[in-house]
C-alpha cells in the first residue's frame, strides 16, 4: 500500500505539473484575448462605461457574459436585442418602462453616462464568447406551423416604434403584452389627441402607466401618421 | 483545551455566529424580492443584499477558518501561540473591515465585482490583517518541537489563500481580462486551496474524534488534496467557457471539472471510512456527525451538483441562471460551512468545559438545518431548470418567467425557514456553552477517553 512519502510526492508532483499546464495556457490565453474581445476598438467611453457598470455594481442583479446575479436580465446581447434608443429611454428612467414590476434603481445618468454605458454594452456584444448566450432552440417548434411570419405592416413602421413601442404593445399579434394592444388605435384617436398623449401621457390620464418617453415634435408626428393612417389592418 | 492560548478562537467562532445569522437575514431580504415583494428596495436594494448576503459567508467562513487555525495549530505545535496579543488586534482587525465594507454595501461603497465587492482602499487593509494572521501562525509553527501533515496542510492553505486575493486587486479595463483574474482568486480559492484548509480541520477532527492512527489519516490528506490540485487548477476552465478565452477551455474545463469531484468523494469516502474504523468512541458524537456530514454534503452540493452544471454542453444552457444558485448553495454549505460547523461543535465543550453535545438539541440542529438547506437546493433547482427551458430554450422574455418562477420562491422560503430553525438551535447551543474556561485548559481530550473507558 502507498506510503505517506509516496502520498506526498503525489501531491508536490500533481500541483506542479498542473500549475505549470495552467500558467501556460494563461500566457496564451491572454494573448488570444486581444483579438477576440477586438481589444483594439475598446474606446474610452466604453471604459469609462465599464467603470458605471462597476461602481454600481450592476453584476450584483444583471449577468455579463453570465457572470453576476439572476434578478435581472442577462446583457451581454442587450444592444442587438433592445436597441440603443430603447436603451437611452430606459436608462433615464427604469422604472417608467416597467411599471408595477421589478424594479432598478434610477441611477439619475446623465446623457454622457448613458451613450458611455451603451459603448461598453456595444463592446460586449461584439466579443467572441463560443456562442453564448445560446439561441432558442425549441421555438419553432412549440409555435408550430400557424405561427405568424415577421409582418410587413411591422417592417415598414417608423424605427422608433420597432425599437421602443413594440417593447411594450403589439401590432397584429407582435410586440409586448404590457401597454394594450394598438390595432384599433385609429378608432380612438384623433391626430391631436394621440400627439398630446405621446408628449405626455400623465397629464393626458393621470396615474397611466405609460412613460413619458420625451420623444421629438418630429418623431411623434411620424408615429402619429403611421398608427392612424398608414399602418394597415392584416 | 491544552493551551490557554486557543481560546482566542472563541472570538473567531462568535464572529462566525453573528456574520452567519445576518447572512441568513439577508437571504430571506432576496428570496421575497424575488417572490415579489421587494418593499426594502428604497433602503436594500438587491444588489445591495446579493453583495451583503456573499460577502457575509466569505468573511464568516474565513473567521471561521481563522479560529479553526488558532485552535488547531498550538495544538499540534505542542505548544502556545506566537502572540496572543496580535491575535486579538488581528481578530478586531477583521471585525472593523467587515463591518466597514458591509456598511459601505448599503451607500454604493463598492467594487462591483462579484464575491470581490470589496472597495479597494479595504483590500489592503485585508491583505495586512491576513498577514499579520500568518505571521503569528507561521511563527508559532516555526518554533515548535513539532511540525505535523495537518499543520503544513492548513498553512499551506491559508498561505496560498492569501497570495491568491492579489490578482483580484489588478485592474483591467477589458472585462474578459478582469474576469479571467477574478476566477484565479473565486475559483482557485473554494475549489482549490480552501479544500486543504477543509482537508486539514477534517484530519484534524478525524484525528480527534474517531482515534485512528494519526499516519493513516495524514496520508489520505496528501492524496485528497493532491486530487483537489489535479484536476481544480485546470478545472478553472469551467469558468472560461463563454468569457472570450479561447474555445480550448470548453476541452480542458470539461475534462478537468468532470475530475473534480474526485477530491471529495474522497472527502467522502474517507471521513466515513475513518468513522467507521475508529475504535475510540468520543462522547461528542454530533461534532463527529457534522465532520463525517461535511464530508458526504461537500461531495454532493461541491463535486456532483457541480459536475452536472459544468459539462459544456450542459453549461452552455444553464451559465448564468437560478441553476448556479443552486449548485452554490449546496457546495458552501456542505464544503465550508459545515466544516466550520464542525470545527465550533468540537471547539466549544474543550474551551468552555461544558458538555453540551448531549440530548436533543444538537442533533435537531444538524439534521434541521441540513434538510432545510437540501430543500432550499431542491427549490433552487426547480426554479433553475423552469427558467433554462422557459427564458434559454424558448426565449420567453425574462421578466415574464420571473413571474413564473415566484412560486419556486415560496418553496425556497420555507425551506430556508427549516433551516434557520436549525441554525438557531446551533446559534442557542453556542451561546449556552458561555466564554472559555482557563479551568478547561489541559483537561483536552483526556476526559472524553475517561469518559469512554467509563461506558466500556
Amino acid at each position: 500500500m502507498l506510503a505517506k512519502s509516496q502520498a506526498k510526492w503525489f501531491f508536490l508532483g500533481g500541483t506542479t505539473l498542473f500549475s505549470a499546464a495552467f500558467l501556460a495556457l494563461t500566457v496564451d490565453s491572454l494573448g488570444q484575448v486581444a483579438g477576440r474581445s477586438h481589444e483594439a476598438e475598446l474606446s474610452e467611453s466604453a471604459i469609462r462605461g465599464k467603470m458605471i457598470w462597476d461602481h454600481n455594481n450592476c453584476m450584483g442583479c444583471h449577468t455579463l457574459l453570465g457572470e453576476g446575479a439572476y434578478y435581472a436580465p442577462e446583457l451581454t446581447r442587450v444592444v442587438e436585442r433592445r436597441g440603443k434608443e430603447w436603451m437611452r429611454l430606459f436608462l433615464h428612467d427604469p422604472e417608467a418602462m416597467f411599471p408595477g414590476q421589478r424594479r432598478m434603481i434610477n441611477y439619475h445618468f446623465t446623457d454622457a453616462q448613458i451613450d458611455d454605458v451603451i459603448a461598453f454594452f456595444d463592446w460586449i456584444g461584439k466579443i467572441d464568447t463560443n456562442g453564448f448566450p445560446p439561441r432558442p432552440d425549441i421555438t419553432a417548434a412549440a409555435a408550430g406551423p400557424g405561427a405568424a411570419p415577421p409582418s410587413a405592416m411591422l417592417a415598414a413602421a417608423p424605427a422608433t416604434f420597432k425599437t421602443v413601442c413594440i417593447a411594450c404593445h403589439t401590432v397584429g399579434g407582435q410586440g409586448g403584452r404590457v401597454g394594450p394592444a394598438l390595432d384599433d388605435v385609429a378608432s380612438r384617436y384623433t391626430p391631436e389627441k394621440l400627439d398630446s398623449w405621446l408628449a405626455d401621457p400623465a397629464s393626458v390620464k393621470p396615474g397611466t402607466a405609460m412613460p413619458k418617453l420625451g420623444l421629438s415634435p418630429a418623431v411623434r408626428s411620424e408615429l402619429t401618421q403611421w398608427l392612424l393612417h398608414s399602418k394597415v389592418s392584416p | 483545551m491544552k493551551y490557554s492560548s486557543q481560546r482566542i478562537a472563541y472570538l473567531f467562532f462568535a464572529t462566525s455566529m453573528l456574520l452567519l445569522s445576518l447572512q441568513i437575514i439577508y437571504g430571506f431580504v432576496m428570496a421575497f424580492a424575488h417572490m415579489g415583494y421587494d418593499v426594502l428596495h428604497p433602503a436594500i436594494a438587491f444588489n445591495t443584499a446579493r453583495a451583503t448576503h456573499t460577502n457575509l459567508l466569505v468573511v464568516w467562513l474565513l473567521s471561521g477558518f481563522m479560529g479553526a487555525a488558532y485552535y488547531i495549530i498550538p495544538e499540534e505545535s505542542e505548544r502556545e501561540l506566537w502572540s496572543p496579543r496580535l491575535a486579538v488586534v488581528q481578530w478586531a482587525a477583521l471585525v472593523v473591515v467587515g463591518v466597514t465594507a458591509i456598511i459601505g454595501f448599503h451607500f454604493n461603497w463598492w467594487e462591483g465585482r462579484k464575491f470581490l465587492e470589496i472597495p479597494r482602499p479595504l483590500d489592503y487593509l485585508v491583505v495586512v490583517d491576513v498577514l499579520a494572521f500568518l505571521l503569528n501562525i507561521v511563527m508559532t509553527a516555526w518554533k515548535a518541537p513539532r511540525l505535523s501533515t495537518t499543520s503544513i496542510v492548513l498553512i499551506g492553505g491559508l498561505t496560498s489563500a492569501a497570495l491568491l486575493y492579489l490578482p483580484g486587486m489588478i485592474t483591467f479595463a477589458n472585462q474578459v481580462r478582469d474576469s479571467y483574474f477574478r476566477w484565479w482568486v473565486v475559483h482557485l480559492w473554494v475549489e482549490g486551496v480552501w479544500e486543504l484548509i477543509m482537508g486539514s480541520i477534517l484530519s484534524y477532527l478525524l484525528i480527534k474524534l474517531t482515534g485512528v492512527d494519526r499516519e493513516v489519516i495524514e496520508k489520505w490528506l496528501y492524496i485528497i488534496v493532491g486530487l483537489t490540485f489535479l484536476s481544480g487548477i485546470l478545472g478553472t476552465g469551467h469558468h472560461y467557457y463563454w468569457i472570450g478565452t479561447p474555445k480550448y477551455w470548453l476541452a480542458v474545463g470539461g475534462v478537468f471539472s468532470a475530475l473534480e469531484p474526485l477530491a471529495f468523494l474522497g472527502m467522502a469516502i474517507y471521513s466515513v471510512a475513518m468513522m467507521r474504523k475508529g475504535g475510540r468512541r468520543h462522547p461528542n458524537k454530533v461534532a463527529l456527525a457534522w465532520t463525517v456530514g461535511c464530508g458526504i454534503m461537500s461531495f454532493v452540493g461541491a463535486g456532483f451538483l457541480g459536475f452536472a452544471h459544468t459539462i459544456p454542453g450542459v453549461n452552455k444552457w444553464t451559465h448564468g441562471t437560478l441553476v448556479t444558485a443552486m449548485h452554490g448553495h449546496l457546495a458552501f454549505w456542505g464544503a465550508y460551512a459545515m466544516i466550520v460547523l464542525a470545527v465550533i461543535a468540537y471547539a466549544m465543550p474543550q474551551l468552555t468545559g461544558r458538555t453540551l453535545y448531549k440530548g436533543w438539541m444538537p442533533e435537531w440542529a444538524f439534521w434541521t438545518s441540513n434538510i432545510g438547506m437540501i430543500a432550499m437546493t431542491g427549490a433552487f433547482a426547480v426554479a433553475g431548470v423552469a427558467q433554462v427551458y422557459l427564458e434559454r430554450k424558448s426565449g420567453l422574455d425574462f421578466l415574464a418567467v420571473q413571474k413564473e418562477l415566484e412560486v419556486h420562491f415560496l418553496g425556497l422560503v420555507l425551506a430556508a425557514t427549516l433551516f434557520t430553525v436549525g441554525i438557531t438551535l446551533y446559534i442557542i447551543i453556542f451561546i449556552r456553552h458561555g466564554l472559555p474556561q482557563l479551568s478547561a485548559v489541559g483537561a483536552g481530550d483526556a476526559r472524553a477517553d475517561a469518559t469512554d473507558e467509563a461506558s466500556n
